[in-house]
């Protein structure tokens, strides 16, 4: 069962197009992120769901029933805002019961949700605080204890992290993940950061200029991007781009090296294309080449440590590559290193349809 | 001679300035000091010269006298007026401002045109209005007074209240439209409160413009809805004034001001410095 389902949906702001036709369908329970670039149209797409926007065309059915023209009340959802959206004037506990109050809850119901969901988020000390007594991260909890209360059938995340910093975010990224395990409810969540995407959700729906550019699991759009702009949009550091032309099986690059493509391309010889290599797909050669695996001799330019890892840089086919080494492998730069690339893993791109072929 | 040392030209500075303030209070102060002294004082006190500065014994016959006449229920008309216009004022200019901050009702120029009646000098339209009132038998009537107060503020509120709405972030009305309140409710539990400081600070103008109005009270009253401010002029004769009276009605024109201004300091503070910033 599908607990939203869009079709067909268009949003106009004036001769503005923000949302350009948007078919979606999420199962119940499912934590569906949408992400992209800012003004793809990932937030009008929320609030349209949210009954905050008006859709120009298409519909919404929530729970399977048609909510296109609802009240934002009727259309069993709840959401959590980027600012929190906190009442200065009324304490935690009153911010909390806020919907339940509005929906006229019993007020043995209410103290029991309310406290129940205090628990749930640690918030359980603080409901007698006004949230101005309250730290950032603090007040981003109060505002999903908000949501969480009302137990709605379709829960509405609208980039909730992104006023906290980095450290606060990493906790809250965690605790909403083990709330949507604990809930078991359908979430639609927006973010234009794509770590918080690739950990959060069973689903990315990845938008740009007001379309679905492509829908699937984080490994599914990490491991198999349908476009140039999947691919250089999710991962980090991100996807090395290199010009080259086809020939067989092989791609050649500018600079003359041969690169053994593997797996089956429908790309034609002597076609241009843009061979796209993650960093974590390249490796510091082993003693013998494994099934796949381009081997190519390098000249270091750049070392960048991360601790664990160690971000290389070196030139090859006219680009500057970076690669995802073992912090063991560090080189120092101008140093003449030899990498394995796992070709089985390597995109090829149309340069003029910029889809994967 | 050797300048004064630091410490020593500090206390000077600040002596002076001590000094300089309570100047001003003085002459501020003394007209209302001596409004309330007039008030206490026996005729004789009143006519003396020199000058009494301040009466041998706290008289209350002045006030006595408006309340036997009957002129002290000036004042409650007034109070009426005041309160009745201010509250209907305030309420539909709040519901008005919130229709153009959040729906854009009217687009720009309609927001610029209500504040431009605010402009209109009240007596180029007194005449109209009162032939208006004659034929609708409004003259003399709490009705009456109350619709023209109200229409004069509306304006005033609306803009004002315009300007705190604007204030409020949007999200936390949209967060309350998702919890479950209908635009009426949003209004109430969400626009009101967080507007409240603008609010009292929007009422009190509104209720002392209408406490303080004269020129629409002297054409449109007579004797049952009179207010207070029309009422002192009458002890202004063409032989003599009334002085004592004048005092005492004046004071007790004061007081209800004076109350709510002070009961409303705390959000007056606050609800101006908040349109300063933006409105």
């Amino acid at each position: 069962m599908s607990d939203l389902k869009i079709t067909g949906l268009h949003k106009y702001y004036g001769s503005f197009h923000a949302v350009k036709g948007i078919d979606l369908e999420v199962p119940s329970g499912e934590f569906t992120v949408l992400v992209g670039p800012s003004g793809c149209g990932k937030s009008t797409l929320l609030r349209t769901i949210a009954g905050l926007e008006e859709a120009s065309e298409g519909t919404i059915e929530i729970g399977n029933k048609d909510v296109t023209w609802a009240r934002p009340r009727d259309r069993d959802i709840a959401m959590v805002f980027q600012n929190y959206a906190l009442y200065p004037y009324m304490n935690v506990f009153e911010n909390i019961a806020f919907g339940l109050r509005a929906r006229k809850f019993a007020t043995a119901e209410i103290n029991k949700r309310v406290n129940n969901a205090a628990d749930m988020l640690g918030i359980g000390p603080l409901l007698q605080r006004l949230p101005r007594e309250l730290s950032g991260g603090q007040r981003q909890r109060v505002a999903i204890g908000r949501a969480i209360v009302r137990d709605a059938r379709l829960f509405l995340f609208d980039e909730p992290l992104s006023n906290l910093d980095a450290q606060l975010r990493d906790d809250m990224r965690v605790e909403i993940k083990r709330l949507h395990q604990e809930l078991g409810r359908t979430m639609i969540y927006v973010t234009h950061d794509q770590i918080e995407a690739m950990t959060l959700a069973d689903r990315i729906v990845l938008l740009r200029d007001g379309i679905i550019e492509q829908l699937g699991s984080p490994l599914d759009l990490f491991e198999r991007p349908a476009s140039h702009f999947v691919a250089g949009f999710l991962g980090s550091p991100k996807m090395n781009f290199l010009p080259a032309t086809l020939s067989g099986n092989t791609a050649k690059l500018s600079d003359g090296k041969k690169l053994v493509l593997g797996g089956k391309r429908d790309g034609k010889t002597g076609q241009t294309v843009i061979l796209g290599i993650r960093p974590q797909h390249i490796s510091l050669s082993g003693k013998s080449v494994a099934i796949g695996h381009a081997r190519v001799a390098v000249t270091v330019e750049l070392v960048q440590p991360t601790g664990s890892r160690v971000h290389v840089t070196f030139p090859l086919g006219g680009k500057s590559l970076v690669a995802e080494l073992e912090s063991r492998d560090v080189s120092k730069p101008g140093e003449k290193i030899s990498i394995d690339i796992d070709m089985t893993r390597a995109i090829v791109i149309d340069p003029h349809s910029e889809k994967v072929i | 001679m050797s300048p004064l040392p630091f410490h020593r030209r500090k206390t000077v500075r600040l002596t002076l300035r001590y000094i300089l303030a309570c100047l001003l209070v003085i002459i501020f102060v003394f007209p209302v000091y001596w409004l309330f002294s007039i008030s206490f004082k026996t005729p004789d006190e009143i006519f003396a010269f020199p000058p009494v500065w301040y009466p041998k014994s706290i008289q209350f016959s002045n006030y006595m006298v408006l309340f036997k006449d009957g002129d002290a229920k000036t004042v409650l008309n007034s109070l009426i007026l005041a309160t009745a216009s201010t509250f209907i004022a305030m309420i539909l200019g709040t519901i008005a401002a919130y229709s153009l901050v959040r729906f854009k009702t009217g687009g720009e120029n309609l927001a610029v045109w209500i504040i431009s009646q605010r402009m209109m000098p009240p007596v180029a339209i007194v005449f109209p209005v009162f032939l208006l009132y004659v034929f609708f038998g409004w003259v003399d009537t709490f009705f009456g007074l109350i619709l023209l107060y109200t229409a004069f503020n509306l304006p005033y509120v609306i803009w004002m209240m315009r300007g705190y709405i604007e204030d409020i972030p949007l999200e936390l009305e949209e967060s309350a439209l998702v919890d479950g309140c209908s635009r009426w409710a949003v209004l109430w539990k969400v626009v009101m409160p967080m507007a409240r400081s603008g609010l009292f600070a929007t009422a009190v103008f509104t209720f002392v413009f209408a406490w303080n109005e004269f020129l629409f009270a002297l054409v449109l009253t007579r004797t049952e809805v009179a207010t207070y401010t029309v009422q002192v002029t009458h002890y202004f004769g063409g032989q003599s004034n009334f002085w004592a009276k004048i005092a005492a009605m004046s004071v007790l024109g004061t007081i209800p001001v004076f109350f709510a201004v002070a009961t409303m300091q705390r959000y007056l503070v606050r609800g101006i410095s908040m349109g300063a910033v933006k409105g």
